[in-house]
Parts: C-alpha cells; sequence; structure tokens
C-alpha cells in the first residue's frame, strides 16, 4: 500500500526550493521554432502591458534586425546603455551585466538567450548572465529558438544540415517559470519574409535557399511544439506531485552512458538525455580511467567537452579508475541500481575481438543480468581511456640505451660462455634479457630489446655464424617463440609495472588527502588552519593555493598580514568574490571569467560557501583534466568542513562566554540590589532620625547613629571596590604594571590598611631576610593581601592569631596567610575561590563572594596559583606563589656607614 | 589667639562634595571659594588669590592635570588633588606635575583637614626658616648636626640613607613621588630606578621602625610614592 502523504524530508525540501524561488527573480521565455516567428515582438508586447500595469520594466538588450515593427515597440520603454568592448580593434556592444545588476529593475528583457559573449566579459554565455540575474532576484524576458536547445542540438543539424554552435542547456529551459510558444505557421513565415518583415531582401533570398526552407520549417516547428508540449507534461507532473499525488509511472529507472574521448560522443549524450527524459529518470555519465598509455591532449580535451556536455545536459558525471572497463561499468551499475546502460556502436574491426576476453561489448552484455543495455551511433571502445601515471619514467633515449646496453651484455656473456652451452641456453639468457628491459623501461624499449636481441642471437650464434642466414628452418620456429613469449612477458611486466604506478598515484592522492585533513585537524587556531589548508593543496597539486575568507562585510580576502601564495590584484579578488557569492567554480578553465590567472573553487560548507579556495597552477590545462578536479574538489570539501567546524567551535566559545558573562550578570544584579542596599539602608536610616531628631537626641545615641553611617559607608566603598576589581579581573582589563620591590613593603602596606579591622590580633610576619626582590604589580598584590586578611578576619574567631609568611620556592616565592579558625568545609578547598562563593554558614559581616575571586584574578595574571588547604593543628592557610621572572636588577654598590 | 583667615578655593564638579566641604570648614577659619569647572577654577585662582586650592581631577570641561600645571606658572599656592582608587598613575601625574598632595575620595573630613594644614605649614616654611630638628614617635633627626637618634639610641646611617631621610623629612607629611625622591637622592639619572629606592627605603625601616613589617613613620603610599609621617 502506497502512502500518499509526502515525507516530511520531501516537504522540507520543497519549503527550501520555495524559499529560493521566493528571493530568486522569475524567469519567462518567449520561444520559438525559428527566427522571424515573433518571439521578441511578443515579448516587448508582454513588457509594454507589464509597464502599463505600473511595473519597472527596462530593456538590458532587444536586437531589432533593423525590424521597424521591433523598434516602434521598444520606442518608450527604458533602454540600458551597451557596453563597448574593444575586440581586436573591433568595437562590440554587449549587454552590460554589471550596469543591469546596478539598475535592478523589477522586470529586465534580455533578447537572446543563446548568444555567446564577446571575449573579456564576465561570462562566456548569455544564459550565465541571465542566471546571475536571476540569483539577484531580477525577474527576465528573453527569447530563445528551438535550435539552440543543448539537446536537440544534433536533430536541428541533421535537418537543417547547419550545425548551431550556440547551445543553451536544457536545464535554463526546463527550469524557466514560463514558456510562451510564439507560432507562426510556415506559410505565413514566408509570407512575412517575402514582406521584407524579417531580414532585407537580399538576406531574405539567400535564407530562403538554406536556412528557411519550407521542409525545414515545418520540421523546426513540430519540434518546437514537441518541446513545449514535454514542457507541459512535466509541469502537469509536478503538480501532481505537489498535490500529493503520487507519479503514476514510479519508475525507479535510472540511465547510465559509457563516455570516452570521441568526438561524435555528443550525439551519445544527447541520445542519453532524450532518453531519460522521456523516462523522467535520473542519469549518470561514466568514464572509466584505466592504468596504461596516456590520453593525448586532444583526446583529453575531446573528453572534457564530453563530460561538460553531460553535466549541461543535467547528468551527474562521474569518473572511476579501473583495469577492465567493462568490470567498473557494470559494478558501478550494481552499485546504483542503474536499470540501463548506453554504450556506443564498436567501429574497431571483428578480429580485435578475437585477442583477449572478448570485445567489451560483449562482456557487458553477458555480465550485464538484469540490467539492458542499448547500442547507439559512438564509438564504444573509446569509453575508456588510458592514462599514464603522473609519476614519470626515465627519459625515452635512456631507456633505448639501457635496452642496447642489456642487449649488448647478454650477446658479451653468451659470447664467453658459448662452449659450454646449447643454443637453447644463448636463447634463454637473451629472453632473460628481455624481461629486464620490461621490468625497467616502457614497451617500446623492451619490442627493441626483444628484436634486436633475436637478430644478434641468429647473427652471432645459430649457425652458419656471422651472418643472418639461417641453416636449419626449425630456428625459424625458435625466434617465433622467443618473440612471443618476450612480448608476452614484456607485456605483463609492464602492465603490473604501470598498475603499481597507478596504485602509487591514487595512494599519494589518498595520503595528502589525508595528511592534510590530519593535520588541519590538530590544527591550532584559524590561521594555522589557513596556512597548513595552503600549503597541503599546494604541494598536492604542484601549484600554488591559498584559501580567502569572507570579513564582516562579506568581502572575501586572502588573510592579512600573511605572504599570499600568488598575488591577488583587485580583478583576482573579484573572480574570487564571485564565487564566493554565487558558490560556483570560476576563473581559470572556466566558462566564467576565465581571464583569470587562477581558478577558484567556493568552499561549500553544510550551511553556506566558508570561503574561496584560489589555486594557480604551472600550466592552464592542468584542472581540465576531470580527475584532477575532482581530486582539488575533495580536497575543497575537506577544508570547508573543518572551516566550517573551526568556526563552529568558536561559535560554541562564544556561547560558552556568553553563559558565563550572564551568569556573573545575574549574580552582580542579585548583589547590587541585595548587598549594596543593605549598607544604604543602615545610612539612610540613621541619617533621617538625625535629621529627625537630631536636637533633641542624647549625644552617645548621635554619635552612635554617625558611627554607624561611617561604617556602613565604609563597608560600601569596599563593596564597590571589591565589585570593580572583580569586573576588571573578569574583563581581562587586568594590567599588571611590574616592578621589582620586596615583598615587605606590600605585605606592611596591607597591614597598616588592615590595622584597625585586626582589633589587635597576633599578626606574626616571617619574611627572610634575604628574600629577593620580586617584579609584581605592588598595589595588586597589596589587594590580595587585604582580601586575604579580611577573608580571615570574617571567618575566624576575633582575636586568633594569625602568621604571614614566605619562602623562596622553585623559581618562585610561596606567600602564605594561615589561621586557627574553623578551617575550610571538607570539599570546598577549591571551591573558595569563585565567584560568589561563600561559606555555607555566612557570618553577618561576610562580603559578596568576590574578595578571593579577586586574589584569584590577580594571582593568575602575574603567572602564579592560589590555593588553600587545612592545617594541622585547626585552621586553614591560603597560599599562593609568584612566579620569578628573570633576575632582578642590578643594586647600586653597597655604601660603607658612615653617619654622623 | 585668632588665626587669620584662610582662603580654600574648591574646584570640584560634583555638587554634594562642595555641600559636604561648605559644611565641614569652620567659616571662622575658613573661607571658601567655589568652582565648578576648570575654566571657572582657573579665573578664580586668579582673581581671588587663594591660600590653598582643593582640586579634582575629573572636571568636566578639561582634566585637572592642566589646571595643575597652569596654575604653576604663575604661582606657588598649595594644590591638593582630589581623586578616585585606581587612578594612582593620575595622582603621581598631577603630583610630578606640581601639586603638593593628594586624597583618595571618599575621604573623612579629619583627614582632609590634616592634609590642608601640612601644606599650609609647607608653603609657609619655604618663607620663613626650616626647623633645624625634626621629632615624631621616638624618632628624632637633628639637620644641624646631622644626628639621628631612635628613642633615644644613635642609628647608623649611609650617606644615601641620611640623604633619603633628610629628604622626606624636609617634606614631612607631604606625600614625595618615586620620582621626586629618586631625583632629589640620586639625581636626574636615576628616575626610573625605583628598586633602588625601595631597597633603601626598607633598609631605612629596619633601622628606624619599631616594626619594620608594619611601618608607622615611614609610611608607603601604593602605586604613588613614600610620606614621613608628621606630629
Amino acid at each position: 500500500m502506497n502512502d500518499r502523504r509526502l515525507d516530511p524530508d520531501t516537504i522540507l525540501a520543497r519549503l527550501k526550493h520555495d524559499e529560493a524561488r521566493a528571493r530568486r527573480g522569475t524567469l519567462k521565455i518567449f520561444f520559438g521554432a525559428n527566427p522571424g516567428v515573433g518571439k521578441t515582438f511578443a515579448m516587448l508586447e508582454e513588457a509594454r502591458a507589464r509597464r502599463a500595469d505600473g511595473k519597472d520594466v527596462v530593456v538590458g538588450v532587444v536586437e531589432t534586425h533593423g525590424r521597424r515593427e521591433t523598434e516602434s515597440l521598444i520606442a518608450g520603454l527604458e533602454v540600458l546603455p551597451r557596453r563597448v568592448i574593444d575586440y581586436r580593434g573591433v568595437e562590440l556592444q554587449e549587454f552590460d551585466l554589471d550596469a543591469a545588476l546596478l539598475r535592478a529593475p523589477a522586470i529586465l528583457l534580455v533578447d537572446e538567450l543563446a548568444h555567446t559573449n564577446a571575449t573579456g566579459s564576465r561570462h562566456l554565455k548569455r544564459w550565465q548572465d541571465v542566471e546571475e540575474l536571476l540569483a539577484a532576484g531580477i525577474s527576465i524576458y528573453t527569447t530563445l529558438n528551438v535550435q539552440h536547445l543543448e539537446s536537440l542540438n544534433d536533430i536541428v543539424a541533421q535537418i537543417t544540415g547547419t550545425l548551431v554552435r550556440e547551445t543553451v542547456p536544457d536545464a535554463v529551459f526546463d527550469g524557466a517559470d514560463e514558456v510562451e510558444l510564439a507560432d507562426l505557421t510556415p506559410d505565413d513565415l514566408l509570407q512575412r519574409m517575402e514582406q521584407g518583415k524579417v531580414y532585407g531582401a537580399e538576406q531574405a533570398g539567400r535564407a530562403r535557399e538554406g536556412f528557411f526552407r519550407k521542409g525545414n520549417l515545418i520540421a523546426l516547428r513540430e519540434l518546437a511544439l514537441r518541446r513545449v508540449a514535454e514542457r507541459v507534461d512535466a509541469q502537469m507532473r509536478g503538480y501532481r506531485s505537489e498535490q500529493g499525488i503520487q507519479a503514476i509511472w514510479p519508475t525507479g529507472d535510472r540511465l547510465l552512458v559509457c563516455v570516452g574521448p570521441n568526438p561524435s560522443g555528443g550525439r551519445l549524450l544527447r541520445a542519453a538525455h532524450r532518453m531519460a527524459t522521456r523516462l523522467h529518470c535520473e542519469w549518470v555519465a561514466l568514464h572509466v580511467e584505466m592504468p596504461g598509455r596516456g590520453l593525448s591532449p586532444a583526446d583529453r580535451e575531446v573528453l572534457v567537452d564530453n563530460l561538460r556536455l553531460a553535466e549541461e545536459l543535467g547528468a551527474l558525471t562521474v569518473t572511476r579508475q579501473g583495469q577492465e572497463t567493462a568490470d567498473e561499468i557494470l559494478a558501478y551499475a550494481h552499485e546504483h541500481n542503474i536499470s540501463r546502460i548506453i554504450v556506443g556502436k564498436p567501429t574497431h574491426p571483428r578480429w580485435r575481438d578475437l585477442f583477449g576476453r572478448g570485445s567489451l561489448l560483449d562482456r557487458l552484455v553477458r555480465g550485464s543480468g538484469d540490467v539492458d543495455v542499448y547500442v547507439m551511433t559512438g564509438e564504444i571502445e573509446n569509453t575508456a581511456t588510458r592514462r599514464r601515471p603522473s609519476i614519470r619514467r626515465s627519459s625515452p633515449v635512456a631507456e633505448y640505451g639501457y635496452a642496447a646496453a642489456v642487449v649488448a651484455a647478454c650477446t658479451l656473456i653468451s659470447w664467453l660462455v658459448f662452449r659450454h652451452l646449447t643454443l637453447t641456453d644463448v636463447a634463454m639468457v637473451y629472453l632473460l634479457g628481455s624481461v629486464v628491459v620490461a621490468s625497467r623501461c616502457g614497451r617500446g624499449p623492451s619490442l627493441l630489446a626483444t628484436i634486436v636481441g633475436i637478430a644478434l642471437f641468429d647473427f652471432f650464434f645459430v649457425p652458419p655464424s656471422f651472418t643472418f642466414a639461417v641453416s636449419d628452418l626449425q630456428f625459424l620456429s625458435t625466434f617465433g617463440v622467443m618473440l612471443v613469449i618476450a612480448l608476452v612477458i614484456s607485456g605483463f611486466t609492464v602492465r603490473v609495472r604501470e598498475q603499481g604506478a597507478f596504485a602509487r598515484e591514487r595512494e599519494s592522492r589518498t595520503a595528502a588527502l589525508y595528511a592534510m585533513s590530519r593535520e588541519l585537524g590538530s590544527a591550532d587556531g584559524l590561521e594555522a588552519l589557513l596556512e597548513a589548508a595552503g600549503r597541503h593543496i599546494g604541494d598536492a597539486f604542484g601549484s600554488a593555493a591559498q584559501i580567502l575568507l569572507p570579513d564582516s562585510s562579506g568581502q572575501v580576502a586572502p588573510q592579512a598580514d600573511r605572504p599570499t601564495a600568488y598575488p591577488i590584484d583587485e580583478k583576482e579578488r573579484s573572480v574570487a568574490q564571485w564565487t564566493f557569492r554565487q558558490g560556483q567554480l570560476a576563473g581559470l578553465g572556466t566558462d566564467t571569467l576565465p581571464t583569470a590567472s587562477a581558478l577558484y573553487l567556493p568552499l561549500q560548507g553544510a550551511e553556506r560557501v566558508v570561503g574561496v579556495l584560489g589555486i594557480r597552477p604551472p600550466d592552464e590545462s592542468r584542472f581540465q583534466d576531470p580527475a584532477q578536479r575532482q581530486l582539488l574538489e575533495a580536497f575543497a570539501a575537506q577544508v570547508a568542513l573543518l572551516l566550517e567546524r573551526s568556526a563552529l567551535t568558536e561559535r560554541s566559545r562564544l556561547s560558552q562566554l556568553e553563559v558565563e558573562a550572564e551568569r556573573l550578570r545575574t549574580a552582580l544584579l542579585s548583589s547590587l540590589s541585595h548587598d549594596l542596599r543593605t549598607p544604604l539602608a543602615g545610612i539612610t536610616g540613621a541619617a533621617t532620625s538625625l535629621l529627625q531628631d537630631g536636637e533633641t537626641m542624647r549625644p552617645e545615641f548621635r554619635h552612635d547613629l554617625l558611627q554607624t553611617v561611617v561604617e556602613e559607608a565604609k563597608r560600601m566603598n569596599r563593596l564597590i571596590g571589591n565589585l570593580l576589581d572583580m569586573i576588571r579581573v573578569e574583563t581581562q582589563t587586568l594590567v599588571v604594571q611590574r616592578e621589582w620591590q620586596p615583598l615587605e613593603e606590600p605585605v606592611g602596606v596591607a597591614l597598616i590598611r588592615m590595622d584597625d579591622a585586626l582589633q589587635g590580633r597576633a599578626v606574626t610576619v616571617d619574611l627572610p631576610a634575604d628574600l629577593p626582590l620580586v617584579s609584581i604589580d605592588g598595589l595588586l598584590i597589596e589587594q590580595v593581601l587585604i582580601n586575604l586578611l579580611e577573608n580571615a578576619i570574617k571567618y575566624t574567631p576575633a582575636g586568633s592569631p594569625l602568621e604571614i609568611a614566605a619562602r623562596v620556592g622553585d623559581g618562585e616565592i610561596e606567600v602564605s596567610l594561615a589561621d586557627r579558625g574553623p578551617g575550610l568545609p571538607p570539599g570546598e578547598e577549591g571551591r573558595i575561590f569563585e565567584k560568589f562563593y561563600r561559606a555555607p554558614d555566612p557570618t553577618p559581616s561576610a562580603g559578596i563572594g568576590l574578595g578571593l575571586t579577586i586574589c584569584r584574578g590577580i594571582v593568575r595574571a602575574h603567572g602564579g596559583r592560589i590555593w588553600a588547604e587545612n592545617r594541622s593543628g585547626g585552621g586553614a592557610v591560603f597560599r599562593f606563589t609568584l612566579p620569578m621572572l628573570g633576575s632582578p636588577p642590578a643594586l647600586p654598590p653597597r655604601e660603607v656607614e658612615a653617619s654622623a | 589667639m585668632t588665626e587669620p583667615i584662610v582662603v580654600v578655593l574648591l574646584i570640584e564638579d560634583e555638587a554634594p562634595m562642595r555641600r559636604m566641604l561648605r559644611a565641614a570648614l569652620d567659616p571662622g577659619h575658613w573661607q571658601l571659594a567655589e568652582a565648578a569647572t576648570a575654566r571657572e577654577g582657573l579665573a578664580q585662582a586668579a582673581s581671588r588669590n587663594p591660600d590653598l586650592i582643593l582640586l579634582d581631577l575629573g572636571l568636566p570641561d578639561g582634566d585637572g592635570l592642566d589646571v595643575t600645571r597652569r596654575i604653576r606658572e604663575w604661582s606657588a599656592v598649595p594644590i591638593i588633588v582630589l581623586s578616585a582608587r585606581g587612578r594612582e598613575a593620575d595622582k603621581v601625574a598631577a603630583l610630578d606635575a606640581g601639586a603638593d598632595d593628594y586624597l583618595t575620595k571618599p575621604f573623612g573630613v579629619d583627614e582632609l583637614l590634616a592634609r590642608m594644614r601640612v601644606a599650609l605649614r609647607h608653603s609657609a616654611r619655604i618663607e620663613g626658616v626650616a626647623e633645624p630638628v625634626f621629632e615624631v614617635d621616638g624618632l628624632r633627626v637633628d639637620l644641624a648636626e646631622r644626628r639621628v637618634t631612635v628613642r633615644g639610641t644613635a642609628v647608623h646611617l649611609t650617606p644615601l640613607e641620611y640623604k633619603l631621610l633628610v629628604a622626606l623629612v624636609r617634606h614631612a607629611g607631604k606625600v614625595l613621588t618615586h620620582r621626586a625622591l629618586l631625583r632629589e637622592v640620586w639625581g636626574p639619572n636615576a628616575q626610573n630606578q625605583t628598586h633602588y629606592l625601595r631597597v633603601y627605603m626598607t633598609q631605612l625601616r629596619h633601622k628606624l621602625e619599631a616594626d619594620p613589617a608594619r611601618p608607622r613613620i615611614l609610611l608607603t603610599e601604593p602605586g604613588v610614592g613614600y610620606r614621613l609621617q608628621d606630629s
């Protein structure tokens, strides 16, 4: 039973999609079968109608082709000025994308979607301009002819005999919000041409001979109508699915098409695309890369073009590496539930299938199981490419030299020991030589070694010696067998070696990726992470790489105060900025801003683009190789992940701080409202009663009240002082102004200041006479001592003795204050230094629980530690250390005591 | 015996502080002039010719340090600076700029009056003759004889210790910044060697104080300098 309700993920995805759409402008395409059917006309009429509705409509670019009717429609609409591009001395007028983005009208008219931009423009194609405008929230009206649709490109070429180079990906057409068909019957069109309404008279004549033959027009019209009908069909399905109506045809189909460096691969891909469209299913373009001989630059270019075309047609492109093309294709098909495989027809001679394990097609069909295999026009053998591992061998000349030397050595050895050996043994020596060569060199040198070896064997050893003549015909078969054995062995050896090299290369890539993620994972801080990422990626691709991060205003830039891997000028930066904003590849080797010196990849995190990776290869074509680019993308993804993680860590650290600050704020508020009000209440009470009854009051009462005012004011002053100190400690604004001084001085000040509070307690001070000078902030350490003394006074019985002592420890001075009070509550020794901590059973004189926290803050700012413990014999002891930083400055020489 | 009336100029922007001092200073002995801004303060300092100035360091229209410097351009009138805790650097700067003493807010009136008397005595002493003998808390310094005794016992001091003690005696009761003392005792090149001063001060305490850990005569003014207890 099918559940017809949509699952939440689908709904969420749809909502996100709708949201993205809401921000995006809408695209309306005026679609026609061929020029002259009135697309531009219809577009302008619609624009005028919108304008009459009060919409902000602007003409970005409209080609009137000198048609008067069209020109009259433009009149009255705002037209953006064109950008003038100087192309090799010719002035070209182009659509000004930046001006359009700046003007940002509600609706912009951009004629001829399939137009190719002049060199030097941001994008290669106008449809890319349109994509950018849509993303910026501008709605677009545009026009398109059926022959410019990518997937129909080859069919149109078959019909008209003209190959159209300017194409638009089907995804753009299918993604349009509205498509309006401008239709005209071929007869009407031809009539319009007669009247000179389409082209000038002379041009019209030529056009009628070629493109505008009636047969062509009918065929193109049919294509256009069918394509629009398909779209309507798709809309219907979209509507049904949106309304929760399950698709009537729940096809689980997935298509796989095999791609190679074949110039006619485009046909195969378009056929696959059409099939996928009809089946309404996903499709995958698979390329199998084999270890072996390299791909020529021309072949590689074709392959890259094919893969790019596949992407434009909406395929998922995949490159796999493997030994056996058929096995890889089938493995992928099984792993990914492919239901149909499309391959090209084999075009090679049949005898080649007799060797090896049969033809690829044969093995594909035999191994396909329940997967359907379709064979279409297009060469199958080129489905796979052999790629030379990038680990370079020694130069060919050296290899041939090596081969020659081995053969010479074989001959020499055979010659020396010839009399003890049979001819068969000598043949073995040469065979060995062939294998030795194959184990070090390529196929060429191996072949050379084998053939020359046989020739030398014949010349020197086979009777009659020193001629190439052969006395006994049986030796001919020996030569044949030698040749075959040597070739087979060397073939295997070479292949094993290549596989090894290939595995090593893959291994080294994986290792590079792993090494990077490991180092980045342990990188301390963003700076280190960026530095390591740039370095690793640069090393792995032999290029200069760096990462650009956005600042607070969203402008990407390389990290300041750090040398750039390659210079970033304003132009490079703007390319990176584009990549960051659009989340797409740009720069060198891409369709967007290809004049940049480097390739820019978006670092796509889970939520958004977190930065841009810029990489400048030593040669332009490096990242044309899909495998290289995919690997680069893997690196970029890894970096993006780590950057995002680091940002998240930072965010969670900040929120942790936030929580801490919030806690402090709450505690401060409660302490302000309670602890500050208490003394204030005393002061107010005393002062008001003095005001009221001061005259009549008995002098001793009056004195008591005044005493209260003074004492409470002092207490309040202390509280405020503590709060201020606390804030300084907490906000890290505590500045330690170190000066070399005897510890005796702050101790003395603290004791004098606490003199009244101590109320005659016995305080023993034990400071060794040879205590060195310490580098401390006297005021702050004095504060520590005062707070510790206050604490002791609060929590120990009046009159109980206190002891202040100091001793030199290991690289530090330890100061202690010991008491004979009740000691610390067990387990609370660590907690007492926490903010707003008060003893479980506070005395009335207790403060707000900041004194010890301030002590800890000050001591830590001095680089020391503070702790408390219970004393043997009762009481507590508070200890803190002050590190001895460097050696005290020299003192003036001691003087002779020479008093009067 | 009737003492002459002393004119005190109070430059302070806080009205409650002014009201408090108005009440605290006996009109029979003190005549209080008030100014709420630095500008007004400078004007009154010139027109009223006060005997003493109480100057708040945090004024709305300029800092007290500047006022101190401006007044010192033409007058040696004693200036006592009033400022909050934690602004030790400001106090030192004001003292180095020519202020005579400072008080940390909040302060008691008794403390203020004591400081005012010391300041007035010093300004009188500049015109008169310095006392040849100084005595406080068992310490006796005979400047003419160069003799120092503690509770009747002669104390041996090194020449620098003696020089330091004399500098303090000459300004007894007044705070002296580290800088000022260093300049007076060690000369202008030693102005940043505060550790010299601290070490000598400790030695001096050990020789003169009954309990060097709780100094009663050679007082430390934290973060600012030293003060010799006045009788």
